[in-house]
């Protein structure tokens, strides 16, 4: 029965979305005051049903109820616990539901909060957000029911991807659905704004937080990705350039540009049209990402759930959804003012620059992801389009970005000097000489853009603290704390990933009992090799000391077999010292007896992801900011209005 | 002018929808074929995978006759399958000869007891290298090999009955 | 069975050995979901591995290698797609976007004042 209450669930919310759909319609085109008012509960009731039914599912997960197909085929009575929670996401049919769970939330949080859109405008943003949400339970209705039911109940169920049976399933797949899938409430606000003509800065500072909130999650959830992948696939490599990964990429970069470009259109009136489009793009993105994921059109190390034909129906879907906002913003963008001008020279000129060579990024990433599928289709012939390409075309691009990033945040709105710029520049542009300098005497043989990378990560690393130079900072704004911690979040990032690019030292070995090998400034003996059993698996550990001058510490990578479904994995033996980490891994025994252990010594290697997250702490504490302004302008304005 | 780049986003978009309605539509093949079809076949020589059976080398081929490359291993469960296929091929007298990938001795007589060694000569490639030289991406593979030693056909997985009449007009083509 | 020699065994020489790393990192594994050789687990990777060292170990050029396998299992085995009439696109694609941008963005900023 708590199955199929499941379904009923499922079936509700499409019902609500079509119910939220019609009023919402109606209450736009015949402007009737009462539809527009009801849309609101209507919507907030659906995100209810999908949160329920997405509730059900996990239930059902957690008490393993094996005459559930899903659950048969994902799951097993002996998993631990937090993987049988998790692992109700880990499947295809349990992610669809928890992605369109968030859009319908997503739909629901904007009708119960979203107070400064116009009655039309929100009105038309719920029809919009209704639609796609239709479109997306008929999907699992149809096409990927997830509480279909067993002709006959097994006695045991299939097992969970031993890869997925990791802590990263329980937090990245739902930080980045909350940023992937949130993102459609830009894109149903731009379709919104775009029906009733009102695209104006009070549109712009209605979006921003709700950018800000999915661009937050999104941050987090492909920051987590990068570090699981780092520490479960056992090579160190931390980004693969892999088609999945750029799906989650596309839609981050979108969301970066669109957040600094409504910024402009909040305090500038300017980039109407353009913040529009970013909108659409943004979510576009999610979609074009979903789909390429599960259609599996491409092949990647990190899909698990792939079906030609679920692909169809994805597509059509985005079809009609992309198609029809871009027709629509093709027949209304013209009616749209691009709003005022600027000067070259000015905030806003480096924020259009910003804008710019964001979207060049994305074209870049979008081109090379698609490419060998293009390629093939015209000529009947395979290439591969991977990391080289990746990182020889972007990276001078992001060079250049992150450039007018340390400059920007110190430019005035409207118009500037640049001579008074120059001398605000003067410090960082020092500190940025000294690195030059000190890079090329230090560190001579490090490849081109690594080197430019740190040279420039280091003067935005000093720039992006600029704002707060003679500044009182208990009156500064908490959206400025916010710019400046993510800009540094960014320079911190990119020292990381120059540092791990360029000083990485690699050791691989082939040891006995007792040997001894030498790994950056660690020599590392292997102790013992032990067999060792877990709840679900067993697996082969090493023991190794490590040590460093003085100080030793064991470490005991295992390479680890599951038995459900049978599986290898290798937990390696990953420690964070102050200047790097260390990374180890038992690989396989030799007919000699001696065993495979591959080890890494990587500097700053953890800047990578710590700056990730100053980021994405940069923008919770913009958002507080923002939401803090505006309670307080409320305020304000309530207080007029009774006086 | 200003109204037709307003349409330019979603001329983009569908050519990207056609980029990859092709791609849903013609799903691009899982295998590599390999480039080497209509080249020579590359000079190798391999140690005798099951001894006192010969090994291989390059020297065998091009002797005026076509013949069967057999890439296989003991480890390789599709290798099982083709077996009984590649046997009544040799009773019909077609020239077999294999090579063994990353193969221990005593697991490739197990397998050739068990399965049936329809096999001339077996070469043992232990670290992939002739694999790699003749553009072959696993196991098992078969390559049709002519009488003047250049390759002339390659079949990419364990060969079903249906492929049988393919391989033979490729070997009959090769005389 | 063991490890090809190379598979897992670095160069004596670090320069050598530093340009066979680079190296395979940009090469596909054969027989992975999308994996350089240098990150897979699979034993066609090990053996590739050891292919590439082998070959530069001998003195051949990271390029050399790179077209021997590219001449046996073409453009797919390599991540780095050279310029040719099939990538002339995918390589200009970067220059051709930030054109389409300055482009749009021309009408954006006002005239010099005088």
């Amino acid at each position: 029965m708590i199955a199929e209450a499941g379904h009923a669930l499922l079936w509700i919310a499409a019902v609500l979305a079509i119910l939220q759909f019609a009023f919402g319609g109606i209450g736009v085109l015949r402007n009737d005051r009462e539809f527009m008012a009801n849309t609101k509960p209507v919507a907030i009731a659906q995100g209810v049903a999908a949160l329920l039914s997405f509730l059900v599912l996990i239930w059902l997960f957690l008490i393993t109820d094996l005459s559930v197909k899903l659950v048969v085929s994902n799951s097993h009575s002996a998993k631990p616990l937090l993987y049988k929670f998790a692992g109700t996401w880990g499947n295809h049919e349990g992610s669809m539901l928890l992605w369109v769970m968030v859009l319908a939330i997503s739909g629901g949080a904007v009708a119960l909060l979203e107070k400064r859109l116009s009655d039309r405008t929100l009105s038309a943003t719920l029809a919009a957000q209704a639609l796609i949400s239709f479109g997306f339970y008929a999907f699992l209705i149809f096409s990927s029911n997830p509480f279909e039911r067993m002709p006959t109940v097994p006695l045991e169920g299939l097992g969970l991807n031993p890869l997925l049976q990791d802590p990263g399933l329980a937090f990245h797949p739902p930080t980045l659905y909350i940023g992937y899938v949130g993102i459609s409430i830009a894109f149903s606000i731009a379709v919104g704004a775009l029906i009733t003509k009102e695209v104006d800065p009070a549109f712009a500072r209605a979006m921003r937080p709700w950018v800000l909130g999915a661009w937050i999650f999104l941050t987090l959830g492909i920051v987590a990705g990068s570090y699981w992948a780092y520490y479960e696939l056992g090579w160190g490599g931390w980004w693969f350039w892999d088609p999945v990964e750029n799906a989650s990429l596309m839609p981050w970069l979108a969301a970066t540009a669109l957040l600094h470009s409504v910024t402009v259109l909040a305090t500038r009136d300017g980039l109407r049209a353009w913040t529009i489009m970013l909108a659409v793009v943004a979510f576009s993105m999610s979609m074009v990402g979903t789909f390429l994921v599960r259609s599996g059109i491409l092949t990647s190390v990190h899909s698990f759930a792939v079906d030609p034909e679920r692909g169809s129906f994805i597509l059509a879907l985005l079809t009609i959804y992309i198609g029809g906002a871009l027709a629509l913003f093709a027949l209304r963008a013209s009616s749209v003012k691009e709003g005022t001008q600027f000067e070259l020279f000015s905030r806003e000129g480096a924020l259009v620059a910003n804008n710019l060579l964001l979207s060049a990024i994305l074209g870049i990433v979008f081109v090379g992801t698609l490419y060998p599928l293009a390629a093939e289709a015209l000529t009947g012939e395979k290439l591969s389009v991977g990391p080289p390409y990746f990182n020889a075309a972007s990276a001078p691009v992001a060079i250049i970005l992150i450039l007018i990033m340390a400059a920007g945040p110190l430019m005035k709105w409207r118009k500037d000097d640049w001579k008074v710029v120059g001398q605000r520049l003067a410090v960082p542009v020092l500190v940025m000489a000294l690195a030059l300098a000190a890079f090329a005497i230090m560190a001579p043989n490090i490849g081109i853009l690594s080197f430019l990378g740190f040279v420039a990560a280091i003067g935005v690393g000093a720039a992006s603290i600029a704002p707060l130079w003679k500044r009182n900072l208990r009156r500064t704004p908490l959206f400025t704390w916010g710019m400046v911690i993510s800009h540094l979040g960014i320079a911190v990032a990119i020292i990381g990933m120059a540092s791990e690019a360029s000083f990485t030292k690699e050791t691989l070995a082939a040891m006995n009992i007792g040997d001894t090998r030498s790994v950056g400034p660690y020599s590392v003996t292997l102790k013992d090799v032990k067999p060792v059993a877990g709840p679900n698996w067993t697996a082969v550990e090493a023991k190794l000391e490590v040590r460093r001058g003085d100080t030793l510490i064991e470490e005991r990578p295992q390479a680890r077999m599951f038995s459900s479904p049978v599986t290898a994995t290798n937990e390696a033996a990953i420690r964070t010292h102050f200047d790097g980490q260390i990374y180890l891994v038992i690989g396989e025994e030799q007919p000699d007896g001696r065993w495979q252990i591959r080890m890494w010594w990587k500097p700053l290697v953890s800047l990578i992801w710590a700056g990730g997250i100053m980021v994405a702490l940069g923008g919770l504490l913009a958002l507080l900011g923002r939401i803090r302004r505006r309670s307080a302008v409320d305020l304000l304005v309530r207080k007029e209005a009774l006086a | 002018m200003k109204r037709f780049w307003l349409w330019f986003p979603l001329g983009l978009f569908l050519l990207f929808f056609g980029v990859v309605a092709s791609g849903l539509i013609k799903p691009s093949s899982t295998t590599i074929k390999s480039r080497m079809v209509g080249k020579a076949l590359p000079t190798f020589s391999l140690p005798a995978a099951n001894e006192p059976q010969p090994g291989l080398g390059s020297a065998t081929f091009g002797q005026g006759q076509p013949r069967l490359l057999n890439i296989f291993a003991s480890w390789c469960i599709p290798c099982v399958a083709e077996a009984p296929i590649l046997m009544k091929m040799a009773q019909q007298g077609v020239q077999i000869d294999g090579i063994a990938i990353r193969d221990r001795p005593q697991d490739l007589a197990r397998f050739l007891a068990r399965n049936g060694n329809p096999y001339k000569r077996i070469g043992s490639d232990i670290d992939s290298r002739v694999q790699l030289s003749l553009g072959s991406s696993g196991v098992p593979e078969t390559f049709v090999i002519d009488g003047k030693g250049i390759i002339r056909y390659q079949h990419i997985g364990d060969i079903r009955p249906e492929d049988v009449p393919e391989i033979m007009a490729a070997l009959k083509a090769a005389r | 069975m063991p490890d090809a020699q190379y598979a897992n065994t670095q160069l004596s020489d670090p320069a050598k050995e530093a340009k066979a790393r680079e190296l395979m990192l940009t090469l596909r594994c054969l027989v992975c979901q999308g994996q350089s050789i240098a990150d897979s687990d699979a034993d066609m990777a090990g053996d590739m591995r050891a292919l590439v060292r082998r070959k530069i170990e001998a003195g051949e050029s990271p390029d050399q290698v790179r077209s021997w396998l590219i001449e046996r299992y073409g453009d797919w085995v390599t991540y780095d797609p050279s310029f040719n009439s099939r990538t002339a696109v995918l390589w200009i694609a970067p220059v051709l976007f930030i054109v389409l941008g300055l482009f749009l963005a021309r009408g954006r900023f006002r005239k010099k004042a005088k």
